[in-house]
């Protein structure tokens, strides 16, 4: 019967399966995507670390270690890293890049995947470097050019492609050279005070369990500060970090597909409206109420099955894009496969969204009376106006999404603020729709053309799918728009910092014999010095009276680990900086002597993370020298502004002495004029390294336009999601325009006046829409900058204006071509349909 | 013949061997064989006929709604045969008006909207003030923010009627004006019709089945088989002469 019953309706019924469709798509594609990344990590797990066990420091390995070293066996290999300038005398060209010397056969599992491939086993044998190949590609430098990395010059030997176990996008951070181990003397680059880290690689005897070698190890390498990591450590991190990128992209698709589930709703509450005359009629026949709603709902479940295959099957085509997409931010090798549990579980979804959506509009079924064949105006009278099993529908719909959300997330938490926002955001659209709908209605004058007030009447349309289409388009609109405000807003606070601020390059790994000379060399390029600031390097190794090591290995819920492992560039000066606020104590600009205890300051997330306040008493070592010290003063430091800050600021007369380096900050008009002051700078102090602050900026606005184009191309699914509900909305509210379409031309209204009330309502539906996605993403976009990323909001007026144009003319589109035969169709048919 | 073939300056409307045909895939289908008639201003007529007589067909092409396969019509001195569509819009928007059977009332639109509709195309700033005097007049003045769904059927076609007479229309068009509704509702409406016809100085054609409505004109077209098979004064005709095809 449901089958006999859908026939002459099939084909609208099966394009609104399309907006469901069009949201499995999504969420096939990503869990599948995230089935493969779970696997690749699993199958690749060894080559994310390239070694069994891996220790590293920032200081070289004391002879205790390097005795333990010796001991653990297997094959080791070494490598130094630091931050260096790279130069190319061919272009001229200068680059702050992260220097790896390495000796020795890592990496033990995967490769350097270099161009030519053989490159990764000849460097080592002669004065040659591995590059960044985007590096080489931003320099035009080639294989067989120069390049100097301190005090030598190294033959490029080759492109480096990949470095098994990280993301590409690392290199637009900080490109990566390698070099021979042998040749690091040469360089010069470690110096005092560096910031260098060392590290060795081992591969493992098969029968060592590397894990359990690292427990053993714990309290030494703790000791002296040494990091350990292992193959199931790294695989553990990469894997949560991956799989919070796949939680993330899910729920986005999932509200991709939510929003088909409210498309399908609509379109099944139109179709029964449509069909009560039917139900009445069947009712009059004797038909039970439970048959007819299984009628009904079984033709919704075909609905939801026939959208979740066409879903599924495009899923498996978008899957292919994904690893390509976030190709950046992967650091294991994708291989695309098809996921059967990945599939199972979205198209579980899919139908289930299907199934409790189209139950809402089915309810009304149960109240159809036989007595309508007669009298249809009874319709409106029998409906109750409260169905308690209205709301208990929306309890389920409600539990199901959190019940998905739960699949998703970490925490029943999240799962519940999931839900939180999403009702909230859909109510807060819904309101906002409302309310712009109610005062533009208000101000609907009769002295307004007829083609703009027609426009407005068909907003109110018995049936009308007004607010739907309102939080369709909306929410895809609001979701483009809060990513685009978001990348703006973060863009805008550091440049916008950065051009207050005016300083734009940091020369930092000064030693103190260098300073005068690059004092005076940056000041005969006529660059003022904007800040100078001395850097101690140093360690924590007791927080009120207790060893660090104590701490670390008690593992204490109150303190992060980080700040006890962290090694700590401290400053001293008389002065607070601009960029410092003192939130407690009191600041000592000088003291006298180490003698007694330093009062020093400390930032105030610093203390937060040691569990420590004011008068509260930190030991810290200085290249073996201990120093004990009182925390006189908390600051709060504005780390947004582009300026040397410090966790640790000690008062001026105390670590004069110490070992140290300098950072200078200048202020260069030009990206020529920074480049010039690099090059010589470089090539005078080939230890000392560069920031560009401007081309940082660059860098974070690639690296946020990569992170955010991923994103939004998920959001593209809700805003295709919502243009598959317009579509079916127009298409489905046809035959009513139709009828209305032809009396006016019957009565005299010329095409153009039919295409204008057309353009008129789709315009009104699009602007309305875009303004309410607007107003909730300039919202959401101000909580996030406010709360999140603690970033000044300014609503980005342009973007917001186009994103309103574009969704109104996309509307206006789908519209005209939806109804194009409305245009055309002869006022004849209006007798036609009467004789 | 009862009128002259030839349009004059009397006639409102004039049909000169009008044939329509219609193609039903490869077969053609004859509706309208070889009509001509003329209709002078102010008279009043119906036509009547059997179902797939081409009552609506004749309609349609006096109405402008459609064009005949061969012949010419004449409206208000416009050769509806030689206009565009659009063009016809525009003769119907200015001297034809409509009553149909099922009200055909836009139901997003208040009672004193759905009038306003034929001088609101016009562009006419008078359209609310007519529209209003319209409906006092059908004595819906208290129903004038009403949506059609709050009316009754009577009520419905009582704005239908407004609606058709609003813009002062030369000519109007009524298919089965009562067809949807009761006998005790029928008569007030047909009273109100021909009141309204009356007053407007208005020219009436009506397509019913109704013949004692058909009586009330003064001269009936009878078609059959898609040719006219009489042509005839009723006791109201201005004639009182008759004539058979």
């Amino acid at each position: 019967m449901a089958w006999r019953d859908s026939r002459g309706s099939r084909r609208r019924l099966l394009l609104a399966a399309t907006a469901i469709a069009c949201g499995l798509a999504a969420l096939v594609a990503i869990a599948s995507f995230g089935a493969n990344v779970r696997e690749a990590v699993h199958n690749q797990a060894k080559i994310l670390l390239g070694a069994d066990l891996v220790l590293s420091s920032r200081q070289p390995f004391g002879t205790e270690t390097e005795a333990e070293i010796a001991t653990l066996g297997g094959d080791q290999s070494r490598e130094v890293r630091c931050n260096s300038m790279a130069y190319f005398p061919k272009s001229g060209n200068t680059r702050l890049v992260q220097v790896r010397a390495l000796a020795g056969h890592f990496p033990y599992y995967g490769t350097l995947e270099t161009t030519p491939p053989d490159a990764t086993h000849t460097f080592a044998a002669g004065p040659l470097a591995l590059v960044d190949d985007s590096l080489l590609y931003q320099f035009d430098a080639q294989v067989g050019d120069a390049i100097t990395i301190g005090n030598f010059s190294f033959t490029i030997a080759g492109r480096l492609l990949k470095i098994p176990g990280e993301a590409g996008a690392a290199s637009l951070i900080g490109p990566r050279v390698y070099i021979p181990f042998a040749y690091l003397p040469q360089t010069a680059l470690v110096q005092e005070g560096s910031m260098v880290t060392y590290r060795v690689y081992f591969k493992l005897p098969k029968e060592t369990d590397a894990d359990r070698l690292l427990d053993t190890l714990r309290p030494h390498l703790n000791k002296y500060n040494v990091e350990g990591d292992t193959v199931q450590k790294r695989a553990a991190s990469v894997g949560k970090m991956l799989e919070n990128l796949t939680r993330f992209l899910n729920l986005t698709g999932f509200v991709a597909l939510l929003l088909g589930g409210i498309g399908v709703a609509s379109a099944i509450h139109v179709y029964m409206t449509e069909k009560l005359a039917t139900v009445a009629l069947l009712r009059c026949l004797g038909a039970r109420q439970q048959s007819l709603f299984a009628i009904y709902l079984v033709q919704a479940v075909a609905l939801g099955i026939f959208g979740a295959v066409l879903g599924a099957a495009g899923g498996v085509g978008i899957q292919q894009t994904l690893p390509r997409l976030l190709h950046d931010f992967l650091p294991v090798r994708i291989e695309t496969t098809l996921s059967w549990s990945a599939l199972g579980q979205s198209l579980t979804a899919g139908v289930g969204i299907v199934f409790l959506f189209s139950l809402l509009p089915l309810l009304a079924v149960r109240h159809v009376s036989p007595l309508q064949v007669l009298r249809s105006s009874l319709a409106e009278q029998l409906a109750p106006r409260r169905d308690p099993w209205r709301a208990g529908v929306i309890a389920l719909i409600l539990l199901g999404v959190f019940l998905f959300a739960l699949l998703h997330t970490e925490h029943w938490w999240q799962s519940f603020l999931f839900c939180a926002v999403l009702v909230a955001a859909f109510l807060l659209l819904a309101v906002i729709a409302s309310a712009i709908m109610a005062a533009t209605r208000a101000m609907v004058s009769p002295s307004w053309p007829y083609v703009w007030r027609q426009g407005f009447a068909n907003l109110h349309r018995p049936h009308n799918q007004t607010l739907m289409l309102l939080l369709a388009l909306g929410l895809g609109a609001f979701l483009l728009m809060t990513l685009q405000f978001v990348q703006q807003a973060l863009v805008d606070q550091v440049s916008r910092r950065h051009n207050a601020n005016q300083s734009n390059l940091i020369f930092f790994d000064i030693q103190t014999d260098q300073r005068e000379a690059l004092t005076r060399l940056v000041g005969s390029f006529s660059l003022p010095t904007t800040q100078h600031a001395p850097l101690v390097t140093m360690r924590l190794t007791a927080v009120k009276g207790i060893a660090v090591e104590t701490l670390r290995n008690e593992k204490r819920p109150d303190i992060d680990e980080w700040a006890l492992r962290h090694e700590y560039r401290a400053t001293y000066r008389e002065q607070l900086i601009d960029t410092e606020t003192l939130v407690a104590g009191t600041w000592q600009g000088k003291s006298e002597s180490l003698a007694q205890q330093v009062p020093i300051s400390l930032e105030e997330e610093v203390t937060k993370a040691l569990s420590v306040t004011v008068g509260d008493p930190l030991e810290f070592d200085i290249q073996g020298v201990p120093i004990k010290t009182t925390i006189a003063s908390i600051r709060k430091v504005d780390w947004q502004q582009i300026k040397p800050n410090f966790f640790v600021v000690f008062p001026a007369g105390v670590l004069e002495g110490a070992p140290q380096t300098y950072l200078l900050v200048t202020r260069t008009p030009s990206s020529e004029v920074s480049a010039t002051v690099q090059r010589a700078v470089v090539g005078k102090f080939p230890n000392v390294s560069a920031i560009d602050l401007t081309s940082m900026l660059q860098t974070l606005d690639t690296l946020l336009s990569r992170i955010v184009f991923a994103l939004r191309f998920m959001a593209l699914f809700s805003i295709a999601a919502g243009l598959f509900v317009l579509v079916n909305a127009v298409l489905t509210s046809r035959q009513q325009r139709l009828k209305e379409s032809v009396l006016l031309r019957t009565l005299g209204a010329s095409r153009r006046q039919i295409a204008g009330i057309l353009v008129a309502e789709y315009a009104l539906l699009g602007g309305f829409a875009a303004l309410s996605g607007t107003v909730l993403a300039v919202f959401a976009s101000w909580a996030l900058s406010r709360w999140w990323f603690e970033a000044v909001f300014a609503p980005p007026l342009i973007p917001a204006l186009l994103a309103v144009v574009v969704v109104t003319c996309v509307a206006i589109l789908t519209g005209l071509i939806g109804n194009r035969s409305v245009v055309r169709h002869s006022p004849l048919e209006v007798l036609r349909r009467e004789s | 013949m009862f009128h002259s073939m030839t349009p004059s300056h009397h006639d409102i409307l004039a049909l000169h061997h009008v044939t329509k045909i219609y193609r039903n895939g490869t077969r053609p289908l004859t509706v309208l064989h070889d009509l001509s008639l003329t209709i002078e201003s102010g008279e009043t007529c119906a036509i009547v006929g059997p179902s797939g007589s081409g009552k609506t067909t004749l309609l349609g092409l006096c109405a402008g709604l459609d064009r005949p396969t061969s012949g010419e019509v004449h409206l208000a001195g416009h050769p509806l045969h030689q206009l565009s569509e659009d063009e016809l819009a525009d003769v119907r928007c200015r001297s034809v008006g409509f009553v149909f059977q099922s009200f055909q009332l836009i139901p997003t639109l208040t009672a004193l909207e759905n009038v306003s509709i034929p001088l609101e195309l016009r562009g006419s700033a008078q359209a609310r003030a007519a529209a209003v005097e319209l409906l006092q007049r059908v004595g819906l003045e208290d129903r004038l923010q009403h949506y059609p769904t709050q009316l009754s059927g009577g009520e419905q076609q009582r704005v239908a009627l407004a609606r058709a007479f609003v813009h002062r229309p030369r000519i109007l068009f009524a298919d089965e004006p009562t067809g949807n509704l009761d006998e005790d509702t029928s008569a007030p409406i047909v009273q109100l019709l021909f009141s309204l016809n009356h007053d407007a100085g208005t020219t009436l054609v009506l397509v019913t089945h109704d013949m004692e409505l058909a009586r009330q004109t003064q001269r009936i077209i009878r078609l059959k088989g898609g040719s006219m098979i009489e042509d005839s004064a009723t006791n109201r005709s201005r004639y009182k002469k008759t004539a058979t095809s």
